[in-house]
């Protein structure tokens, strides 16, 4: 992969700490999905009672905590010289 | 609960939500839209994605599935939780195209097409109504759940589905602004919300802590309901559970009205850092006491109750009269919400792709000269025959066929907008996506979710057979896989026209059109030109806003009075500006068949791509240009700065050294007069003539200074280098400048550090130090003088500080201390004639160092700096 030509290659410590910020943000829905996904197609039947009830929520609430504390994170940053790749 | 005093509290409860919508309207009009645009009114406007669907219906849903009912609140989680890559760039492009609906953003990214956003139009359309009626049935349904009664003439349903289409007219079509917010709207709906959630929230903790003991006991039911073989359908499946979650996450941005209060609302897309973890425990606080009513509700009931109206009927069978009105109002907030903005998104699709480009064939067919009428109050008539269209459409559906499971229609209409996903994704992420791919994976999707869904849910086609699949979880994956793979395959066999490619170009890298268009060639007839486009932008915007957006427009060019030159930047931000009242495709139309814009061509878009590239680089270099000549510019400025005030040092030097020149001479002409008298005595003689030597002293050593001076700049200096050790130079020099007197001075060396052995001029070197130590002696105005002398040894050079703690040198003055004749006191305590900086510049020049003023510091501080050898050292040392 080649580099674009006007962007610095290594980064200070707080746009590196951004661009780090920002995988974890694209990570978050593809790690609950599968939170969400695999345990009902391996085990459906200990899913569908109070345990799975149990886990659930469990894991709603720790998908919000993760999305309040990425995205508090990410919108407290400087917004403007972003590159063009920042979404 | 007397019916009529239910009927009443409605009343009440929706005429406040008339006054908040009014004040909120009002204070959007004033310029304060600082409420609506918070964080938490747009997170609470999201939650119009609970309707009376998930308020009745989940725990119904519940009852028969068990935590099945979770996956319509896990997509949307799982969508706002990855906000950031998603939503923020969806909402962002769709800001700068001000794109009014679904319809819109897709028709727009794929070339603006009319065509295509009409069938969206009317897929949207069809999965709606049967919704809407859904929402209007449960209204009914939980009036009906308190008793019979009817205090108002004729039949309730009507009632509701008028007083919603008033409210949505009034405060849905109020403005024809160039964007689609509605303020009012939004703030009523943000307090629908919280009366949801409130009453939500309120039943759940009565039901486990009031009906049941806590939530342990209520565990230790959900699992002995789950063990039960009656609950059979509680088993999840994993197929429905994931084609749930696949759908409700694409429903949260497909839906017309997910995607009004989402992306359409919004002032821009900062709101979403908070929606992303807010909205999902909104959602999450709706769903935690779902499973416990259901279950509760179930042991409580009698079997033949509706589990769809269970969140009512538990409070009123246990006679909590008061929960079960503030139930009764939470339902209602959900039911109305999602009437009033799916009416509102569903009437701008509508109008802006269906009535308005049906009204301008018309009155083109018509010849008539379109530019003289006024296109506003058009515009704003076809809106509200669309919300009442569209709420019409509801009650009409509900009044002949209802009777539907409440989560039945909800699910139908998800999968149906579900369709839309693959080209709204595709048109935002992959530049190679086609209009053909878009028609063909949207109209191949929609005919299988028609006959796989939504007819068999009406029951006027049979449902297939899917063996071991999920009917449902089958319609999905064959109807988003056909779908997609069309809209891939034929994107990919396709070419794209230019209009296509620049969108195309838009969307996916979220630029603005116009940084691309950078420039056409202008056309003879501009300013009729402008004058039209003028005429067409009062139309629809009013007079006052239209000459101010050209006003705006013509300064950008840097013109004034009103009529821009129509520029393509110009027009690509007029035809933006117009899509937000009427949509892309409208507004492309309106300009193509007004301004004469002809379509763009292939070899145009490579003209403007070309000239944008040319553009770029000339405004670089001409950056570069000018950056350049104010640097010039400075340094001629700072030149001319210190020849003037040389200049003025100057002619003060003239008139100092011949008075100089002329104070000695003078006193050596009168004491030598005075010898040649006879009768002196034999000590005044001497003290005469030792006057007379002195001042001739003085004389040469000021002639000696300059001749100096004029021999160093000349560059003709005789250098002796020698290794010298700075220790005795520095000591040297101190001693030497004690001799000339001036004021006691404490000197603070660091002795270790000055043993350096240097390769120098040692004499020339002194010469220069005794003037500085000098100077600090004459000059240091501190009450103690200190004089501080720092020696270090750098890689290339070696550097000695000399620094004492008086005054300095002001800043402005400093520039001057080393040209010559430059002088800062009084020429009576100097002494000398300000030769001496000068003359120590041009020694250090000429040993190959330097000499600078070092500013900060307490006192004045100058920097000695030498280099390793001097230069020319092998021819000098010869000579020496």
């Amino acid at each position: 992969m080649s580099l674009p030509p006007d962007q610095p290659i290594f980064l200070e410590r707080a746009a590196y700490r951004r661009r780090r910020l920002r995988d974890a943000a694209r990570l978050l829905p593809m790690v609950t999905l599968a939170a969400l996904l695999l345990p009902v197609w391996l085990m459906p039947a200990t899913m569908s009672g109070a345990g799975g009830m149990i886990w659930l929520f469990g894991l709603w609430l720790v998908v919000i905590a993760a999305s309040a504390l990425l995205h508090w994170r990410l919108g407290r940053g400087p917004r403007a010289g972003d590159p063009p790749d920042a979404f | 609960m007397p019916f009529d005093a239910l009927v009443i509290a409605a009343l009440i409860y929706v005429g406040s939500l008339f006054v908040v919508a009014w004040a909120a309207d009002r204070a959007a009009a004033r310029g304060r839209t600082g409420w609506s645009d918070r964080p938490i009114v747009y997170t609470l406007s999201l939650s119009v994605y609970c309707t009376a669907w998930t308020f009745y219906g989940a725990v119904g849903n519940a009852s028969r599935t068990g935590l099945e009912f979770a996956t319509i609140y896990l997509g949307p989680t799982v969508v706002l939780a990855g906000s950031w890559w998603g939503l923020r760039r969806l909402v962002r492009v769709a800001k700068m195209h001000r794109v009014t609906s679904v319809a819109d953003l897709i028709s727009a990214r794929f070339g603006k097409s009319n065509t295509l956003a009409a069938l969206i139009t009317l897929i949207s359309l069809t999965a709606a109504t049967p919704y809407l009626a859904l929402q209007l049935q449960s209204i009914s349904l939980s009036f009906a759940a308190f008793g019979p009664g009817d205090v108002l003439p004729g039949p309730l349903e009507l009632w509701v589905a008028g007083g919603l289409a008033v409210f949505s007219i009034l405060f849905g079509t109020r403005n024809l602004a160039a964007d689609e917010r509605h303020h009012g709207v939004v703030m009523a709906i943000a307090v629908e919300a919280v009366v949801k959630l409130v009453a939500f929230v309120a039943l759940g903790i009565w039901v486990i802590w009031g009906l049941a003991n806590g939530p342990g006991d209520v565990i230790a039911r959900i699992a002995a309901r789950a063990a039960d073989h009656e609950a059979a359908g509680w088993v999840l499946r994993a197929d429905r559970w994931t084609a749930l979650i696949a759908i409700s996450a694409a429903a949260v941005v497909t839906l017309p009205r997910m995607f009004q209060v989402l992306v359409v609302e919004p002032a821009d897309e900062t709101p979403l850092n908070s929606a992303a973890w807010a909205f999902p425990a909104y959602l999450m606080a709706m769903s935690l006491f779902v499973l416990p009513i259901a279950v509760i509700g179930r042991e409580m009931l009698p079997p033949d109750a509706s589990p769809d109206l269970y969140v009512l009927h538990l409070p009123l069978s246990q006679g909590a009269d008061g929960l079960a009105l503030l139930v009764f109002l939470g339902g209602l907030s959900s039911a109305t919400s999602m009437v009033i903005i799916s009416a509102i998104a569903l009437a701008t699709m509508i109008s802006n792709h269906w009535l308005v480009p049906l009204y301008l064939a018309l009155r083109r067919a018509e010849g008539e000269d379109a530019a003289h009428a006024s296109l506003r109050q058009p515009l704003l008539i076809s809106r509200r025959i669309a919300i009442l269209a569209v709420i019409a459409a509801g009650a009409i559906y509900q009044a002949v066929g209802g009777g539907q499971e409440l989560a039945a229609m909800g699910t139908v209409a998800f999968v149906g907008m579900a369709q839309l996903l693959p080209a709204m994704l595709g048109g935002l992420l992959w530049r190679g996506a086609t209009r053909v791919g878009a028609y063909a994976g949207i109209i191949a999707g929609a005919l299988i979710w028609m006959g796989l869904v939504f007819l068999p849910s009406l029951g006027w086609a049979p449902g297939l057979d899917w063996g071991p699949v999920d009917p449902l979880a089958g319609a999905v994956l064959v109807s988003l896989g056909v779908n997609m793979g069309l809209f891939i395959i034929l994107s990919l066999v396709t070419l794209p026209d230019p209009q296509e490619r620049l969108q195309g170009l838009s969307f996916v890298h979220a630029v603005t059109p116009d940084t691309a268009a950078v420039s056409t060639p202008q056309r003879p007839d501009g300013a009729i030109r402008a004058e039209a486009l003028l005429t067409l932008a009062r139309r629809i915007w009013g007079g006052d806003e239209a000459l101010h957006f050209f006003r705006a427009e013509a300064e950008r060019q840097g013109k004034s009075g009103f009529l821009p030159d129509v520029s393509a930047g110009f027009l690509s931000r007029l035809e933006r500006r117009l899509a937000g009242a009427v949509g892309a495709a409208t507004a492309h139309a309106m300009l193509a068949q007004f301004a004469g814009q002809r379509p763009t061509s292939m070899a145009e878009l490579m003209a403007v791509a070309g000239e944008a590239q040319r553009a770029q680089e000339r405004a670089r270099q001409l950056k570069d240009d000018s950056d350049e000549l104010a640097r010039t510019a400075r340094r001629l400025q700072e030149a001319n700065d210190r020849l003037t005030a040389l200049s003025v040092q100057k002619d003060a030097f003239l008139g100092q050294i011949s008075h100089e020149l002329r104070t000695p001479m003078t006193s050596v002409r009168a004491f030598s007069e005075l010898l040649k008298l006879p009768d002196l005595a034999p000590d005044d003689r001497t003290r005469f003539a030792g006057i007379i030597h002195e001042e001739a002293s003085r004389l040469t050593r000021l002639l000696d200074d300059l001749l100096d001076l004029s021999v160093l700049e000349g560059g003709r200096a005789r250098l002796s280098p020698r290794v010298v050790n700075l220790h005795d130079l520095i000591s040297r020099a101190i001693e030497a400048s004690s001799a000339l007197g001036g004021a006691a001075l404490v000197i603070d060396r660091d002795i270790p550090a000055e043993h350096l052995m240097v390769l120098t001029d040692g004499d020339r070197l002194l010469q220069v130090l005794i003037n500085l130590i000098g100077n600090a002696r004459k000059y240091c105005d501190a009450a103690r003088p200190v004089l501080t002398i720092r020696v270090r040894r750098l890689a290339a050079a070696t550097q000695i500080d000399i620094m004492d703690n008086g005054t300095g040198i002001p800043p402005d003055k400093q520039d001057l201390v080393f040209e010559k004749f430059s002088r800062l006191n009084d020429p009576a305590r100097a002494g000398g004639a300000g030769l001496g900086l000068a003359i120590s510049r041009e020694v250090m020049t000429a040993l190959g160092g330097s000499i600078t003023y070092l500013p900060g510091h307490e006192g004045a501080a100058f920097r000695l700096q030498l280099p390793v050898r001097p230069p020319g050292l092998g021819a000098k040392s010869a000579e020496a």
